[in-house]
C-alpha cells in the first residue's frame, strides 16, 4: 500500500528530456539530476514529518483526552497536557519535536515511561533484518517468475504463474501467515509459530525462527512484484527494436536477455521500489501474527494504547525508511537508463 | 530462370477471417530492386515481412509459396528461419529511431547479426561496418558506431540501419518505408545514400513505400498493390509511360494540380505581427513572425518538423498565448489566449487537425459530433438542426446513412471529412488546417484537398494551411510563408515564392521534393555539389 | 459498458463469487440462522446441525457471524470506495483539465499523502481519532482517494491532450461539459477496472485493520475481526480463524478475476496492479 511519488516522476522526466537537445556536457547533467532527486527526497521527508505531526496533534479530538479516555478527571488531563507541553502553540511544539527527533531524541513513551529512541533501535534492526531477508528471496524470485511468464507468454506456464500470483495478491497477510502456522507449526511441528527472537539467540536458531514470518512476507509481495515485472517486460517486448532483433534471426532467449532486459531494468527497479510499500505494510501485520519484536508490533501496540509520542516516532521512522529506500531506488533507476547515462 | 532470387506464388495472408494479402505472385531477379507500392491496407509491409518468413501478431500465412533461390522459406523449421533472417535476408524498418535498441551502441547492433550467424570475425565485421558507414555518407565513419541511438539524428539512424542490413552480405534486403518518417530535405539524402549503396554492393531489394515518386527513384520494377491484391506489375518506365490500370494512372497523375494565381485580396482577414511564442519561458519557438491572410484566400505555411509552423497555428487558435506581438482578426485585435476571446471570435476561427482519429470523440456518433456546434453557436434544435446537419453531409459528399455511425466505423478520409464538416458547422471566417492530409493515403488526400478548394470557392472561407509538402502548397495556396527554425525565411504570393531567385533554404526545399518521374533523383543529385553528410 | 471482452471461465467464477457475496451481505438477516451475538454452544464446538461451521471463541455460531460479517465488510468497503471515487475522480479530472498551478498543487499534495504507506498513515491517525465506523470509513476513503486521484488524473491527462478535447475547448465549451461529455465516456472502462481494484483493496485494508484491533470494534464484527477473535484457537488445532480468512481471500480473488477480465480490454493500464 502506499505508492512512491518519486518513482512515478521518472517516466515523465525521461519523456520531457528526450526531445530536448543536449545543453549540458555529459557527466554534469546526470549528477545534477541525482542531486536534485536527493534534495527532493529530503524535502519530501520534511513535509512528511509535518503531516505526521499534524495528523496526531491537530486533528479533532484532544490528544490528552484520547490518551486517558473519556472518564478522565480534569486534573489528570491537565497534568498530561502539561507534560506533553500542549499549552504551547502547535508550531512551537512541532519545531521542538522535529529538532529533538533530528538528533535522535523522540522523548519518552507515555504508557511505560521508557526512552523511545532506546526502544526503537533494537526493534528497527529486527524489522530491517526481517524485511531484508524477505526482499532477498522475493526480488530475484519474482523477477525470475516475471521473465518466465513473458518467455512463455500465453502458454499454460504463463497462465499458471498468473493464477498463483493473483491468489497471492488476494490473500490477506494474516490469512497467509495462519495458513503457514497451521501447516508447519500445528499440523507438523516443523517450525515455531512465534518468532520471539532475542540478541542472545544463536544466529542459526534465529534464522529458523524467522523463517515463517519471512515466508509470509515473501507471499505478501511476490504477486505484486511479479505482475508488475511482467507488465514492464511485456511493455518492452512490444517495442519495434524487439522485432528488429527477431528479424536478425536471434533466438528468443537472446532477445529477452540482450534486448529486452537492459531496457526493462529501469522499470523493474521502479517495480521493486513500488513494492517496498507492500513490504512495510506486510511487515507490520506479520510482526503482529508471529509476535516478532520489531517496529510494526511496537507501533500497533502503542496505537492501541494511544501513546502519541511513540506513534509519532514510529510513524516517522517507517516513513523515513520508506522514503530513503525510494530515493535509492529512484537513483538506481536513473543510472540504469541508457538515455540518461549517455547523454547526447 | 537461374537469376531469379525471390519467387512468390499465390501468397495468401489472413488476419482471422479477413484476407490481408490475396493471392499475390511476383518474382525478383538477382541484382534488381522491386518497388512495392500501395496505400495503407494494401498489404505491402505484410508481404515484405513474409519474405523474411515473419508475420506479425494476429496474422497468418495461409497459402502460397515464397522461394528464395528455389528454397521455400515459408515452411522452414524455426531454426532454419532463424538461420535465414539476418544473414540471407535482412530488413530496414520505417522508424530507425524506434527500431534500434536504446541500450546498446550502434556498432554492436550493426554487426550483431553478422557475428551471431558466424559470417565474419568481430574485427572483420567492424571493418565492414565502418566501410558501410563511409559508403552511406555517415559523419566520422571510424567512430560513428560508438554512439548510442539517441545520439544520432533520424537520417543518420536510417543510414545506420541500412548499414546493419548490408553488413552480412545479404542476398535480399527488405526496405519498409525507410524514408517516410523523414523530412524531405533529409529524405533526399537518405534516398541517395540507399540507392548508391544498393548499386555498389549489387544487392537485390524489395523497396516498400506508399509514395510512387520515391519508389520510382530507387526501383527497377514496380508492383502496384491495393487492398491486398495485385493491380499491376511492370518496369518503372512501363508504369509511368504506359500504365494499364486506372488505379495506376491515378497514382501517376497525382500531385499535378495547381491552384491558379489570383489577384491579391484587397482586405486582410488575419494579420500576424511580430509574434514571439514558446512553451518554455526564455526559449521562443517562434521569433518575429509577421504574416497576412486575405479574405477568402489560403495562406500556406510550409516548413519541416521543428520549424514552428504548428506552433504558429496554436498561437492563432489561442491555445498558446504569444509572449509578444499582436494578432488582428476581421479588423479587430484578437485576444491573446483562449480565455479572453468572445464566443463570436471562437466561432469564426475553426480548426481541422492532422490526425482525424484523435480529433473525433470515439464515443460520439457523427450526428452528435456535427450537431453540437450547431446547437452551441446557433441554438438550433429539432428539424432545423437535422436539416442543417444533412446539408453539411451533402457539402462533404457523405451519405446521410453515416449519421448513426461512430468514428471507428469510418475510413480515414471519411473521418477527415467529418472534421471539416464540424468546422464548417460554425460557419467560420477562418479555418486553420494543420497538415490535414499528411496522415491520409495519397489519393484520399487529393480528395480532401479538392473538397477544401471547392468549399472555399462556395463559402468563401479563408484557410491558414500548415503543411510540409510543397506539392500541396502548389495545389491550394495563394500566399506562401516558408518557415525555418521558428522564423519566416520567405514570404509572398505563391508565384514569387516558388520561383527563382531563391534563398538557399527554399532552393534546397524545392529541389528536395520528389517529382513524379523516374530519374529525378539522379538529376537532383547531379545539380548539387555535395549533398552528403548533412543530415 | 457495451464493449466488454467476451466472458471467460475465470471471469465467470469471479462474477459469480462477487454476486454471492453481495447476496450474502444484502440478505444477511434471512440467511443467518442465529442473531449475531447469540451464544449457541460451548467454546469452539465442532460443526453441527445447529452451528454449520462450529462455534467461535465464546460459543457463538460461526456461520451466522460470517454472514453478518459479510454485511459489515461490504458496507464499509463499498462506502469507503464510493467516497474515495467521488473525491479522487473529481479532483483528479479537475487537476488534469485545468493543468498549471492547480494541477501542481493538487498533485504535490497527493504525492505527499502517498509518501507514507497507507497502513502506517492509518495507524498514526487512528491512534488519536475516536474509534467508530464513521471515522473508519472516512480514514479509509481519504487514503484510497489519493490512489484514485493519481489514476484518474493520469487517465484524464492522456485524454485532455487529444485533439477532440482541444476542439471542444476551442469551441468555447465549459470545463464541466468537457469533463462530463468528452472525457468521462472515454475514461469509463479503465475507471471501472480501478473501481474493482480499489474495492478489493478496501476489503483487504479493512480486514487488516480489524485484525490489528483498530478497525471494526466489538460487538460488531467484520471478517477481519472474526480472524482476530478466533486466532488463539489455532495453536490448539482449532481452525475457526482460517474460515473467515479464506472467505476474505476468496472474495478478493473473485474481484481480481473480474478486474483482470475488464483490463484485458483496456490495455492502457498495462495489467499492472497499481499499489494500494
Amino acid at each position: 500500500m502506499g505508492g512512491p511519488p518519486l518513482a512515478d516522476g521518472i517516466d515523465t522526466e525521461i519523456q520531457a528530456m528526450s526531445p530536448l537537445p543536449a545543453q549540458k556536457t555529459s557527466g554534469n547533467s546526470l549528477w545534477s539530476l541525482l542531486v536534485k532527486r536527493l534534495l527532493l527526497g529530503l524535502l519530501l521527508l520534511w513535509a512528511v514529518s509535518l503531516v505526521i505531526f499534524a495528523g496526531t496533534q491537530i486533528l479533532p479530538g484532544d490528544v490528552a483526552t484520547s490518551m486517558l479516555g473519556q472518564q478522565a478527571t480534569p486534573e489528570a488531563v491537565a497534568s498530561i497536557r502539561k507534560e506533553l507541553g500542549l499549552e504551547q502553540p502547535a508550531p512551537i511544539r512541532y519545531v521542538k519535536w522535529l529538532g529533538a527527533a533530528v538528533t535522535g531524541d523522540f522523548g519518552r513513551s507515555y504508557s511505560n515511561r521508557q526512552d523511545i529512541a532506546k526502544s526503537i533501535a533494537p526493534r528497527l534492526k529486527n524489522t530491517l533484518l526481517l524485511a531484508a531477508m524477505a526482499a532477498v528471496i522475493a526480488v530475484p524470485l519474482s523477477i525470475l517468475l516475471g521473465i518466465l511468464s513473458v518467455l512463455y507468454n500465453g502458454t499454460w506456464v504463463d497462465r499458471t504463474i498468473g493464477l498463483v500470483t493473483l491468489s497471492a495478491i488476494s490473500l490477506p497477510e494474516f490469512f497467509a501467515g495462519y495458513l503457514l502456522i497451521a501447516y508447519f507449526s500445528v499440523a507438523h511441528f516443523w517450525l515455531p509459530s512465534s518468532a520471539t527472537v532475542s540478541d542472545a539467540m544463536p544466529i542459526g536458531q534465529r534464522l529458523v525462527v524467522m523463517l515463517l514470518p519471512c515466508l509470509t512476507l515473501v507471499l505478501a509481495v511476490l504477486g505484486h512484484m511479479m505482475r508488475m515485472t511482467r507488465a514492464a517486460l511485456l511493455n518492452v517486448m512490444a517495442s519495434p527494436y524487439i522485432e528488429t532483433a527477431l528479424l536478425k534471426g536471434l533466438p528468443w532467449w537472446r532477445i529477452v536477455w540482450k534486448h529486452a532486459l537492459p531496457n526493462a531494468l529501469s522499470p523493474i527497479v521502479n517495480v521493486v521500489a513500488l513494492n517496498l510499500a507492500y513490504l512495510i505494510v506486510g511487515v507490520v501485520v506479520v510482526e503482529v501474527i508471529f509476535v516478532y519484536p520489531g517496529m510494526g508490533q511496537y507501533l500497533v501496540d502503542h496505537v492501541a494504547k494511544r501513546d502519541v509520542p511513540v506513534v509519532q516516532a514510529a510513524g516517522l521512522v517507517f516513513a523515513a525508511v520508506y522514503i530513503l529506500l525510494n530515493i535509492v531506488a529512484d537513483m538506481v533507476s536513473v543510472l540504469a537508463n541508457p538515455r540518461l547515462r549517455h547523454p547526447r | 530462370m537461374a537469376d531469379i532470387l525471390l519467387k512468390v506464388t499465390d501468397l495468401e495472408i489472413k488476419a482471422g477471417d479477413a484476407t490481408i494479402v490475396d493471392k499475390v505472385s511476383f518474382d525478383l531477379q538477382k541484382g534488381r530492386v522491386l518497388g512495392l507500392i500501395g496505400e495503407s491496407g494494401a498489404g505491402k509491409s505484410t508481404i515484405g515481412l513474409a519474405s523474411l518468413g515473419h508475420s506479425r501478431d494476429g496474422l497468418q500465412i495461409t497459402g502460397g509459396q515464397a522461394e528464395l533461390n528455389g528454397r521455400d522459406i515459408l515452411h522452414l523449421s524455426k531454426r532454419d528461419t532463424r538461420l535465414l533472417r539476418g544473414a540471407a535476408v535482412t530488413y530496414v524498418a520505417q522508424s530507425a529511431a524506434a527500431a534500434f535498441n536504446p541500450a546498446h551502441r550502434l556498432i554492436d547492433q550493426v554487426i550483431e547479426a553478422t557475428l551471431w550467424h558466424g559470417l565474419m570475425s568481430r574485427a572483420m565485421a567492424i571493418e565492414r561496418a565502418k566501410e558501410l558507414f563511409a559508403l552511406l555518407g555517415l559523419p566520422d565513419p571510424e567512430n560513428f558506431g560508438d554512439r548510442y541511438p539517441h545520439q544520432g539524428s533520424g537520417g543518420q539512424l536510417q543510414r545506420a540501419m541500412t548499414a546493419m542490413a548490408l553488413c552480412p552480405h545479404p542476398e535480399l534486403i527488405v526496405f519498409d518505408e525507410p524514408t517516410t518518417a523523414l523530412d524531405v530535405t533529409t529524405q533526399i539524402e537518405v534516398l541517395a545514400a540507399i540507392k548508391q549503396a544498393i548499386a555498389k554492393t549489387g544487392t537485390s531489394a524489395l523497396y516498400i513505400s506508399h509514395d510512387l515518386a520515391v519508389v520510382a527513384q530507387v526501383a527497377d520494377d514496380i508492383l502496384v498493390l491495393r487492398n491486398g491484391r495485385m493491380v499491376e506489375r511492370g518496369s518503372v518506365d512501363d508504369i509511368f509511360n504506359a500504365p494499364r490500370e486506372d488505379y495506376t494512372r491515378q497514382l501517376v497523375s497525382m500531385r499535378q494540380s495547381e491552384k491558379p494565381a489570383r489577384e491579391q485580396a484587397r482586405d486582410s482577414l488575419l494579420s500576424i505581427k511580430g509574434i514571439e511564442a514558446g512553451y518554455i519561458p526564455g526559449i521562443p519557438v517562434l521569433q518575429d513572425v509577421s504574416l497576412d491572410l486575405g479574405r477568402g484566400e489560403t495562406l500556406a505555411v510550409v516548413g519541416e518538423s521543428g520549424s514552428g509552423k504548428s506552433t504558429l497555428a496554436r498561437v492563432v487558435t489561442g491555445l498558446l498565448p504569444a509572449s509578444s506581438g499582436t494578432l488582428s482578426f476581421d479588423g479587430k485585435e484578437l485576444a491573446n489566449g483562449l480565455a479572453a476571446r468572445t464566443p463570436e471570435t471562437l466561432r469564426n476561427i475553426q480548426i481541422v487537425n492532422q490526425i482525424p482519429d484523435l480529433a473525433l470523440n470515439p464515443r460520439q456518433t457523427v450526428e452528435a459530433i456535427l450537431s453540437r456546434p450547431l446547437a452551441f453557436y446557433f441554438g438550433l434544435k429539432g428539424a432545423a438542426l437535422q436539416s442543417r446537419v444533412a446539408t453539411l453531409l451533402d457539402q462533404i459528399e457523405l451519405p446521410h446513412s453515416m449519421l448513426g455511425r461512430y468514428p471507428a466505423e469510418l475510413s480515414g478520409g471519411q473521418k477527415q471529412r467529418i472534421c471539416i464538416a464540424r468546422a464548417l458547422a460554425a460557419d467560420p471566417k477562418l479555418i486553420i488546417c494543420d497538415e490535414p492530409t499528411s496522415a491520409l493515403d495519397p489519393l484520399v488526400a487529393e480528395g480532401i484537398l479538392d473538397l477544401l478548394m471547392r468549399l472555399q470557392a462556395e463559402v468563401g472561407t479563408s484557410y491558414l494551411f500548415i503543411t510540409h509538402d510543397l506539392a500541396i502548397v502548389r495545389a491550394i495556396a495563394d500566399t506562401v510563408a516558408v518557415m525555418l527554425g521558428g522564423k519566416v525565411v520567405r514570404y509572398g504570393r505563391k508565384a514569387e515564392v516558388l520561383a527563382p531567385p531563391f534563398d538557399p533554404y527554399t532552393e534546397k526545399l524545392v529541389a528536395s521534393v520528389p517529382e513524379m518521374r523516374p530519374g529525378w533523383l539522379d538529376e537532383a543529385i547531379a545539380r548539387r555539389p555535395s549533398p552528403r553528410r548533412s543530415s | 459498458m457495451k464493449n466488454l471482452p467476451p466472458l471467460t471461465p475465470m471471469a465467470l467464477i469471479g462474477l459469480v463469487g462477487v454476486a454471492a457475496f453481495i447476496v450474502l451481505a444484502a440478505f444477511a438477516p434471512w440467511l443467518a440462522p442465529h442473531p449475531v451475538s447469540e451464544v449457541v454452544g460451548g467454546v469452539w464446538d465442532v460443526p453441527s446441525a445447529d452451528a454449520l461451521l462450529g462455534t467461535d471463541n465464546i460459543g457463538r455460531d460461526l456461520f451466522s457471524r460470517l454472514v453478518w460479517g459479510a454485511r459489515v465488510t461490504f458496507v464499509i468497503a463499498a462506502l469507503s470506495t464510493a467516497i474515495a471515487f467521488l473525491i479522487g475522480v473529481s479532483l483528479g479530472f479537475y487537476a488534469a483539465v485545468r493543468r498549471g498551478w492547480i494541477d501542481q498543487i493538487l498533485s504535490r499534495l497527493n504525492d505527499l499523502m502517498m509518501a507514507i504507506p497507507t497502513l502506517i498513515f492509518a495507524l498514526v491517525v487512528l491512534a488519536v481519532l475516536p474509534k467508530n465506523m464513521v471515522v473508519l470509513v472516512l480514514v479509509m476513503a481519504t487514503l484510497e482517494a489519493t490512489r484514485v486521484f493519481r489514476v484518474s488524473r493520469a487517465i484524464a491527462a492522456d485524454l485532455v491532450g487529444l485533439d477532440y478535447v482541444e476542439v471542444a475547448r476551442l469551441r468555447g465549451e465549459s470545463w464541466s461539459w468537457i469533463i462530463v461529455r468528452e472525457i468521462l465516456p472515454n475514461a469509463l472502462s479503465p475507471l471501472l477496472a480501478e473501481l474493482g481494484l480499489r474495492f478489493a483493496f478496501a476489503i483487504l485494508f479493512l480486514s487488516t485493520l480489524s485484525f490489528l484491533g483498530l478497525g471494526v470494534q466489538p460487538p460488531i464484527a467484520d471478517w477481519g475481526s472474526l480472524v482476530k477473535e478466533n486466532k488463539d484457537g489455532l495453536l490448539f488445532g482449532i481452525f475457526a480463524a482460517l474460515i473467515p480468512g479464506a472467505a476474505i481471500a476468496a472474495l478478493v480473488i473473485c474481484v481480481n478475476l473480474v478486474v483482470d477480465w475488464i483490463l484485458r480490454k483496456t490495455t492502457s493500464l498495462k495489467g499492472a496492479r497499481r499499489n494500494g
